[in-house]
C-alpha cells in the first residue's frame, strides 16, 4: 500500500495533526488581459491530501498557487485555511511552506543556517534549531553538509535542502512548484519517491503544481486538472485517466483515439458511416452539450483483426491501414489511419496476436464499456 | 481593495528620494524659474536683456564653441584609446582602465591646481616651449589653457562610455570585411565606425553638456575678460545678486543641456550610458 | 626550434595592433597621469609662492596643512559633511533602488529618469538655484545645507550603483524568505542586503566623495564659520596664494588612489581565498 486515501487521512486528521484544509471559492485573478489568468475556481483540499495541480503553461495551475501562497491578490472569491479566511493575510503570516523550480535557497547562508532560517523567523529556541535542524536534515537524507554553502551541493542536493527548509517550521500545507522542473530525468524519479515518502511521513497537506502528467499521476491523491483558467476536472489519476469528463482531459492524460461526433443522439452512434452502440454507463457528457461530444478509447482497449468477420457481435469495429508499427517488448504500438478522411490512431496490441506490416488494411474494434463519450 | 493596498507600500521606499530631489532641486529650480519670470514683473524682460545685453550672447557662443572644441578633442583622443582598451590582453585593459578612473576620481580641485602649476607663467610648459626656441607662450589665463585643461577632465566622460560600445562589438566582422577583400581602413569606416556610433553618441553628448555647464576650470584658469557661461552666471548671482537675470541665463543653459540630453537619448540610448559613467565616476559635481 | 615560435606569432599578424595606436595609447596615458603628478613635487617645496620646478625642498607645507587650524577645520567639515551624505544617500538611494526594481511599467520609468537628472543638469545651474533658495531657508553655511545639497546629487549614484548589484539578486528569494515567514522588512534586511552589500558599499564610497570633492554648490554655500575642503584649496588658489594646496592635493590624490586600488586588491584576495575550497 503505497497510497494514503483521503478518506483515511480525513478521518483522523487531529492525530496526525498537520493537515490543513485548503478551500477556494470562486477565486478569481484578472490581470486585465482578454481572458482573466483564473477564473472563478472552487476546489477543496481535504487535509493530508496531495493534491496536484496539472495543467499546460498559461493555464492558470501556478497563478492559483500563487493566490493560495498570497504572492498575488485575488480579484474576487476567498481562500480559506482550515475554514479561517486568509484572503488578506500577507504571505509571510499564512504559515504555508513553498518549494520552488529554481530552489531558492539563500546563496549567502550555510546549509544549516537555510534550514534554520523559518525557526529563527519564528524565535525559536537555539537548542530547539539545533535539534529541529538535524532531524529534518536526516529526514531529507543530507545529514554532514551543514556547513556547506547551498552552491557547492548538485541540483538533486539543493532542492532536498529547500524541502527541509519547508517543512522544518511544520508549515499548514506545503506547496510545491514544479519543483523537479530543474532536474534530469534519473534524479526526478528519485525526488518523486522522496517526496512522496515524506509526506507520508509529515502527513501535511501537499499542493503540488506540474505540467508534467506522468509526474502527477506517479505522485497525487488527486489531481485538478487546469485548461485556460478553469479547473476542467478533479478526481483521482484513475478517474481523470479511466473516465475523463472532457476531451481536454482524455488528450492531456494519456494517448486516446478520438472520434469527434457532433451534436448527436445517444443510444448507437454513427461516425462516417460507422454505426456504434453506446453503453449508458460510459457517457460523461450530456448528449445536448453545445460544442458536441467525441467518443475516446484508449490504445490499450482497441483490438485489431484481419477483417470484419474476426470481430466479435457487439464490438464497436471502423476500417484503418497500418501507418507504422513501434516493437515495444511484451506488446506492440500500431499507428493506424482511420477512415476516409485519415484520422490518426493508436493500437496497442499483444506480441502474441498477429503479425501486422505497413500498410495492411485492418478493422480495429473495441467494446462498448471501454469507449467514453465526453464533451468536445 | 487589497491589491491596492500592496501597490502603495511598494511605491513607499521612493519617497525619501522623491522627496529630497523635489525639495532640494526641483523647488528651487522652479523657483528660479518663477523669478526669472516674475521679476521685477510679470514679463520676459530678463530673457529679452539676454539676447540684447550684448555679453551674454558673446559669451554662450564662446562657451558653445569652446564646448565643441573640448568635444571634438576628447573624441579624437579617446575614440583610440577606448579602441586600444578592446584589443589588448585582459590584464592590460584592467590597468588602462585604472589610468582613466584614478584621475577621474582625483579631486576636481587637486586636478586643476596642476594645471595653474603646469601652464603658469615660467612654468614647464613655457620652459618647454622656450626649450625648442619658442618664447612666451602664455597660456595660463587665455582660452586655450582652459580647452587643454577642460579636455583632460572630461577625456573619461569619453572613454568610458566608448569603452562600452567598442567592446560589445564583434571583432570577426572586421576580419570578415577584409577577407571579403576590404582594405584595412575600409573596413574600419565601413564596419567598425558604424556600430560604435551609439557610444560616440554617448560620449559627444556627454562631453558637450558638461562643458556647457563647467565652472571650475573656468574660472581659475581663465580670464574675466574671456568668461564662460558658468562663470557669467556665478558672477550675476554672488557678485551683482541680480537673481532674476541670473536665473533666466540658468535656465537657459538648463534647457539647453536638458534638450540636449533628450534629444541624444532618443537618437540613441545614452542614458544607459551615463549609468555607465555614473558608477565610474563622479566629477565636476 | 622555429616552429613553435612561429605559431604563436601567427595569431598576431593577422589582426595586428597597429605601432601608431599604441603610441597614441601612450600619449593619452601621459595626459591623463602626469598632469596631477606635478602637485607632488609642488608639495615638498620650500616656496611660498607656485614657483615649479620648486627652489628647494621642505615639509613645510605638509607641516602648515596639519597645524594651521583653517587648513585642518575645512578638512573635519568635509569629512563631517561627506560622512552624512553618504549615510543619507545610501540609505535613501538604496531604498529608492530596491522599490524601483521591485516596480514596472512607465510610471517606474519616468521615476527611475527624473532620480538620474541631478546627473545630467550642470552643477553651475544648481549651485546659483540652491544657493538662492537656501538664503530663503537659512540653510547657507550650515552642516544640514551642505549635507541636503550634496545628498541630491549623490543618490543617483548610489541610485545606479545599487540598481547593477540588484541585476544579479535573484527576486524569487524574497518570495521563498515570505513563505518561510520572514516580514517584508526582515527579508530586506536578511536576504536582500547582505547579497546586494557591494552595490550598497559601492554607492556609499561614490556618495562620500561626490560630496567630499564637490566644489561649485559649496562654493555658493559657504560662509566665513564653515567651509569645506574644496572650498579652502579654492580660497588659497584665488585669494591667498598658499602653496599648502598642494599639500592638500598630493594627500587626496594619494587618498584616492588607495581608496580606488584598495577594493581591487581585496577582491583579488578574497577570490583567491575562496577558490581553492573543496
Amino acid at each position: 500500500m503505497t497510497r494514503q486515501t483521503t478518506a483515511e487521512l480525513t478521518a483522523t486528521p487531529r492525530e496526525t495533526g498537520r493537515g490543513t484544509e485548503i478551500r477556494l471559492e470562486s477565486v478569481t485573478k484578472d490581470y486585465g488581459l482578454t481572458t482573466p489568468a483564473v477564473d472563478d475556481i472552487s476546489l477543496t483540499i481535504e487535509p493530508g491530501e496531495f493534491m496536484t495541480l496539472l495543467g499546460p503553461s498559461g493555464s492558470g495551475k501556478t497563478t492559483t498557487l500563487n493566490l493560495i501562497a498570497g504572492f498575488e491578490t485575488l480579484t474576487a472569491g476567498t481562500i480559506s485555511l482550515d475554514g479561517a479566511d486568509v484572503s488578506d493575510v500577507p504571505p509571510h503570516r499564512r504559515n504555508l511552506g513553498m518549494l520552488f523550480q529554481n530552489y531558492a535557497l539563500f546563496p549567502h547562508m550555510t546549509i544549516a543556517q537555510n534550514v534554520a532560517y523559518p525557526l529563527r523567523q519564528r524565535k525559536v529556541g537555539k537548542q530547539e534549531i539545533a535539534r529541529k535542524v538535524a532531524e529534518v536534515l536526516e529526514l531529507v537524507q543530507l545529514t554532514g553538509r551543514d556547513d556547506t554553502h547551498p552552491s557547492k551541493l548538485s541540483g538533486g542536493q539543493q532542492q532536498r535542502v529547500a524541502l527541509a527548509r519547508a517543512i522544518v517550521f511544520e508549515p499548514k500545507a506545503l506547496l510545491l512548484d514544479e519543483p523537479l522542473g530543474a532536474l534530469d530525468r534519473n534524479l526526478r524519479a528519485a525526488l518523486q519517491t522522496e517526496i512522496r515518502r515524506i509526506h507520508r511521513e509529515v502527513g501535511s497537506t501537499f499542493v503540488f503544481v506540474t505540467h508534467d502528467q506522468e509526474e502527477a499521476m506517479n505522485l497525487a491523491d488527486r489531481i485538478a486538472l487546469f485548461n485556460s483558467g478553469r479547473i476542467e476536472q478533479v478526481g483521482t489519476p484513475q478517474q481523470l485517466y479511466a473516465e475523463p469528463e472532457t476531451l481536454f482531459t482524455a488528450r492531456f492524460l494519456g494517448d486516446s483515439n478520438v472520434f469527434e461526433l457532433g451534436r448527436t443522439a445517444l443510444g448507437s452512434v454513427v461516425w462516417e458511416g460507422e454505426s456504434w452502440a453506446v453503453d449508458p454507463a460510459t457517457v460523461s457528457a450530456h448528449p445536448g452539450v453545445p460544442s458536441g461530444c467525441a467518443i475516446v478509447v484508449r490504445p490499450e482497449d482497441v483490438e485489431v483483426a484481419g477483417g470484419r468477420d474476426a470481430v466479435p457481435a457487439g464490438a464497436n469495429a471502423v476500417r484503418a491501414t497500418v501507418r507504422d508499427v513501434e516493437y515495444m517488448g511484451a506488446y506492440r504500438t500500431l499507428l493506424l489511419t482511420i477512415g476516409e478522411r485519415g484520422l490518426f490512431g493508436r493500437a496497442r496490441i499483444s506480441a502474441l496476436r498477429g503479425d501486422y506490416a505497413i500498410g495492411d488494411d485492418v478493422v480495429m474494434w473495441w467494446r462498448p464499456r471501454s469507449q467514453r463519450i465526453v464533451a468536445a | 481593495m487589497s491589491s491596492r493596498k500592496i501597490r502603495w507600500s511598494s511605491w513607499l521606499p521612493l519617497v525619501p528620494a522623491l522627496a529630497l530631489l523635489t525639495g532640494i532641486l526641483l523647488v528651487p529650480l522652479g523657483g528660479t524659474f518663477v523669478r526669472s519670470v516674475s521679476s521685477p514683473d510679470l514679463t520676459l524682460a530678463n530673457y529679452e536683456h539676454l539676447f540684447t545685453d550684448g555679453v551674454t550672447m558673446t559669451v554662450l557662443g564662446r562657451t558653445a564653441l569652446t564646448a565643441a572644441v573640448v568635444t571634438l578633442a576628447a573624441l579624437l583622443l579617446g575614440y583610440p584609446y577606448a579602441y586600444l582598451m578592446t584589443r589588448v590582453s585582459p590584464r592590460a585593459r584592467g590597468i588602462l582602465l585604472v589610468v582613466v578612473l584614478i584621475p577621474f576620481w582625483t579631486s576636481v580641485m587637486a586636478r586643476n591646481f596642476a594645471w595653474i602649476i603646469i601652464l603658469q607663467d615660467g612654468g614647464p610648459v613655457q620652459s618647454a616651449f622656450e626649450l625648442i626656441g619658442v618664447d612666451d607662450v602664455v597660456l595660463y589665463g587665455t582660452n586655450a589653457g582652459v580647452t587643454i585643461a577642460m579636455t583632460q577632465v572630461m577625456l573619461p566622460f569619453m572613454v568610458l562610455p566608448l569603452f562600452s560600445t567598442l567592446g560589445s562589438i564583434d571583432r570577426k566582422l572586421l576580419l570578415a570585411a577584409r577577407g571579403l577583400g576590404s582594405s584595412p581602413t575600409a573596413a574600419f569606416w565601413k564596419v567598425f565606425w558604424p556600430l560604435s556610433r551609439g557610444g560616440v553618441m554617448a560620449g559627444v553628448m556627454l562631453v558637450f553638456t558638461l562643458s556647457l555647464g563647467f565652472y571650475v576650470t573656468p574660472a581659475l584658469l581663465g580670464s574675466p575678460q574671456q568668461s564662460l557661461v558658468a562663470q557669467l552666471l556665478a558672477q550675476r548671482t554672488t557678485l551683482l545678486l541680480d537673481f532674476a537675470a541670473a536665473g533666466a541665463l540658468g535656465m537657459v543653459v538648463l534647457v539647453i543641456t536638458l534638450g540636449l540630453v533628450v534629444w541624444a537619448n532618443r537618437v540613441g540610448g545614452t542614458v544607459s550610458a551615463i549609468g555607465v559613467v555614473a558608477t565610474s565616476q563622479p566629477k565636476d559635481r | 626550434m622555429s616552429t613553435p615560435v612561429r605559431t604563436r606569432r601567427r595569431p598576431d599578424t593577422i589582426d595586428p595592433i597597429p605601432w601608431w595606436l599604441k603610441v597614441v595609447g601612450g600619449l593619452v596615458i601621459a595626459f591623463f597621469i602626469l598632469p596631477t603628478l606635478f602637485v607632488i613635487p609642488m608639495s615638498f617645496s620650500s616656496a611660498t609662492t607656485f614657483q615649479f620646478p620648486p627652489p628647494g625642498f621642505s615639509l613645510r607645507l605638509y607641516e602648515n596643512f596639519f597645524t594651521n587650524p583653517i587648513w585642518l577645520d575645512s578638512l573635519g567639515n568635509s569629512f563631517l559633511v561627506a560622512s552624512l551624505t553618504a549615510l543619507l544617500a545610501t540609505t535613501v538611494g538604496t531604498a529608492a533602488a530596491v522599490a524601483l526594481s521591485g516596480l514596472d511599467g512607465r510610471l517606474a520609468r519616468l521615476v527611475r529618469t527624473v532620480l538620474m537628472v541631478p546627473i545630467v543638469s550642470p552643477a553651475i545651474v544648481v549651485a546659483v538655484a540652491v544657493y538662492i533658495s537656501f538664503l530663503g531657508w537659512r540653510l547657507t553655511g550650515t552642516v544640514t545645507g551642505y549635507v541636503l545639497a550634496h545628498t541630491a546629487i549623490a543618490v543617483p549614484y548610489v541610485l545606479v550603483s545599487v540598481t547593477g548589484a540588484l541585476g544579479g539578486f535573484d527576486q524569487r528569494l524574497l518570495k521563498a524568505a515570505a513563505s518561510l515567514g520572514a516580514s517584508p522588512l526582515k527579508s530586506f534586511v536578511q536576504v536582500t542586503m547582505p547579497l546586494i552589500s557591494r552595490g550598497i558599499l559601492t554607492g556609499g564610497i561614490f556618495a562620500f566623495i561626490v560630496s567630499f570633492d564637490e566644489v561649485v554648490i559649496a562654493l555658493f554655500l559657504r560662509s566665513p564659520l564653515f567651509q569645506t575642503m574644496p572650498v579652502q584649496m579654492y580660497n588659497s588658489v584665488t585669494v591667498e596664494i598658499d602653496p599648502t594646496i598642494s599639500a592638500a592635493s598630493s594627500l587626496m590624490v594619494v587618498a584616492v588612489t588607495i581608496i580606488f586600488i584598495l577594493p581591487q586588491l581585496l577582491r583579488g584576495r578574497a577570490g583567491s581565498r575562496r577558490e581553492p575550497r573543496p
